[in-house]
């Protein structure tokens, strides 16, 4: 079953046209990458999906749920997750604390939230899922004092601590050092292989890509060049054309 | 542990000023009692702006309108026979209502673009507490806003109301203690600091947005409540910008987005006028020169001047902690 269906997307800005029509559909438990030169709409067909922007045409569906413009808060109760392109982590709260807040809008309502336990219940949750991403020890520690690479991990992690259904990360491997990219592409496909979450992943690092998705969709100048599995793309001469010039 | 030392410095300093507080007003006399009573007014006033501005990152020019609508909703129920708790629910009901209202431009507007429309509101509500003279008796003001009693204790006497104004002080102070450790302060928080990766966490940024103007406006109505029969006479020119700039101005100095901020900004702001009486008519441009000069050297004001230097050496602390963990996370 689809989880996600864009149909027909367009996002004109002025004259610009960022995204035109694109269309594809995301498997429960799949990861389909999303790769394009830049300038390409990766982000502004994120920023679409999520309801960041309101697209100029097209159609948006998750769970079979029309959910086009819908705001982004609202789709995130829904079970829908992201990360952005930069780094959005809440430097002086907590490691803990940003998991907690990650979470705590998806459990009770605002009155449980004012009158009920401080970490709304979630403290067990947040130390498990630091654990996981290998930051256990750190949970006390201020996130702005983190390293880059473990700020990055932390930005992971909030995007799954609500449990989602559907994540959309976008480059989340950006900037992170070698070794602990190692660590983070083996930690997403550990969180996926045990909780099925379906994954979309905006991606520079190719080798990240290909190794992690079952699918990749290729955008050039906001349009679908290809879809299909990462060996299939990768020989596809449209793709090479785009990314190399002719 | 990091800061054990400094925060058994913060418990036994807290501990001092509550005794203080306590123990200072039985040798103060009678304007001495009344200073005590208008910081602690003055206090709640900046502590609900502290929560708008400070926590949830809103710009406002109108607490002082707020507590000139506190202040009229209890001075009108008061002289016309209700009790005072009616009149303090009221005062909370109506700003915390009109700050809802008040809201709503925050939704679409943010920054300098905010502080303009809540300028607006603020000399708006001027305009209505002294031409709408049926209802708030214009520029005469409303006079004999008489004390509350307490248990059949009355408040009238200077010392009585100055310890009513703490204990009210208490209150208010520990219910915003709870509020901003629940999660809702954490929403506040972050959208203050990215309303964009708030949202993307499910956090209801409209809402949340509202409900910091509202509970933030509904204390500046409480400080007003408390204000009316501290002064007796209630009059407009009490409720201009100059006390929203005031309040604004306590918030800033002492600390914004700190819980103790408001404390010492009101503190300063109202024995400001008192220490620096030698110099007459220059002690404006003194103490503008000192808030100035704070503002260059610590814009986070007197607490954030603090907080830095402790955040200085944490940051070290933990660069060393982290270059310990180092092999154990790049291990797997």
């Amino acid at each position: 079953m689809a989880v996600l269906e864009v149909s027909g997307l367009s996002k004109r800005f002025g004259g610009v046209a960022a995204v035109s029509d694109v269309s594809f559909a995301v498997q429960e438990g799949e990861i389909l990458g999303v790769i394009g030169p830049n300038g390409s709409g990766k982000t502004t067909l994120f920023n679409c999906i999520l309801g960041q922007l309101r697209p100029s045409a097209g159609e948006v569906r998750f769970d079979g749920r029309v959910t086009t413009g819908m705001n982004p808060s609202a789709l995130n109760r829904l079970g829908v997750s992201r990360t952005f392109q930069l780094l959005q982590v809440f430097p002086r709260l907590s490691a803990r604390e940003n998991l907690i807040l990650a979470g705590q809008e998806h459990r009770g309502g605002m009155v449980s939230r004012l009158a009920g336990p401080r970490d709304a219940g979630l403290g067990g949750a947040a130390d498990e899922l630091l654990a996981f991403f290998g930051l256990g020890s750190l949970a006390g520690t201020r996130a702005g004092s983190l390293s880059y690479g473990q700020q990055k991990l932390l930005d992971a992690a909030m995007a799954f601590m609500s449990g989602p259904r559907l994540v959309l990360l976008d480059e989340p491997a950006g900037g992170v050092n070698p070794s602990m990219l190692v660590t983070l592409k083996e930690r997403l496909q550990a969180y996926h292989a045990e909780r099925r979450a379906t994954l979309v992943i905006i991606e520079h690092n190719m080798d990240f890509v290909m190794s992690m998705c079952g699918r990749v969709l290729v955008l050039a100048e906001g349009r679908t060049l290809a879809v299909g599995a990462p060996a299939e793309v990768r020989a596809n001469p449209k793709v090479i054309e785009a990314y190399l010039g002719r | 542990m990091i800061g054990g030392a400094q925060s058994r410095i913060a418990a036994a300093a807290g501990l001092a000023a509550v005794a203080t507080l306590i123990v200072a007003p039985l040798f103060l006399r009678r304007y001495g009692l009344y200073l005590v009573s208008d910081w602690a007014v003055m206090t709640i006033a900046a502590m609900g702006l502290n929560l708008t501005l400070g926590y949830a990152g809103q710009v406002s020019l109108a607490q002082g309108a707020f507590v000139g609508v506190g202040a009229y909703s209890a001075a009108i129920l008061t002289t016309h026979g209700w009790p005072f708790a009616a009149a303090m629910a009221l005062a909370l009901a109506v700003s915390f209502a009109v700050g809802w209202a008040l809201g709503y431009p925050a939704l679409r507007v943010r920054h300098h673009y905010l502080a303009f429309v809540t300028l607006a509101f603020s000399t708006l509500a001027f305009l209505v507490f002294r031409n709408e003279a049926w209802l708030t008796g214009g520029v005469e003001g409303i006079d004999g806003v008489p004390r509350p009693s307490l248990f059949g204790w009355s408040m009238r006497p200077p010392l009585a109301y100055a310890y009513f104004c703490l204990a009210a002080l208490a209150f208010v102070a520990a219910a915003m203690a709870w509020l901003i450790r629940s999660p809702w302060g954490r929403s506040f928080l972050a959208l203050r600091e990215n309303p964009l990766r708030a949202q993307s966490l499910g956090v209801d940024t409209r809402r949340y947005t509202l409900l910091a103007f509202a509970i933030g406006s509904a204390l500046g109505g409480a400080a007003g409540a408390l204000y009316a029969p501290l002064v007796g006479l209630v009059e407009p020119p009490a409720f201009t910008l100059a006390l929203s700039l005031n309040l604004l101005m306590m918030v800033i100095v002492g600390g914004s987005g700190y819980f103790l901020g408001p404390f010492l900004g009101a503190l300063i702001a109202v024995m400001a006028p008192e220490w620096l009486r030698a110099w007459e008519n220059y002690y404006l441009i003194l103490y503008a020169v000192l808030v100035m000069g704070l503002l260059v050297v610590s814009p986070t004001g007197i607490l954030g001047l603090i907080d830095r230097y402790a955040l200085h050496r944490a940051a070290a602390e933990a660069s060393a902690a982290r270059a310990a963990l180092k092999p154990s996370i790049e291990g797997p």
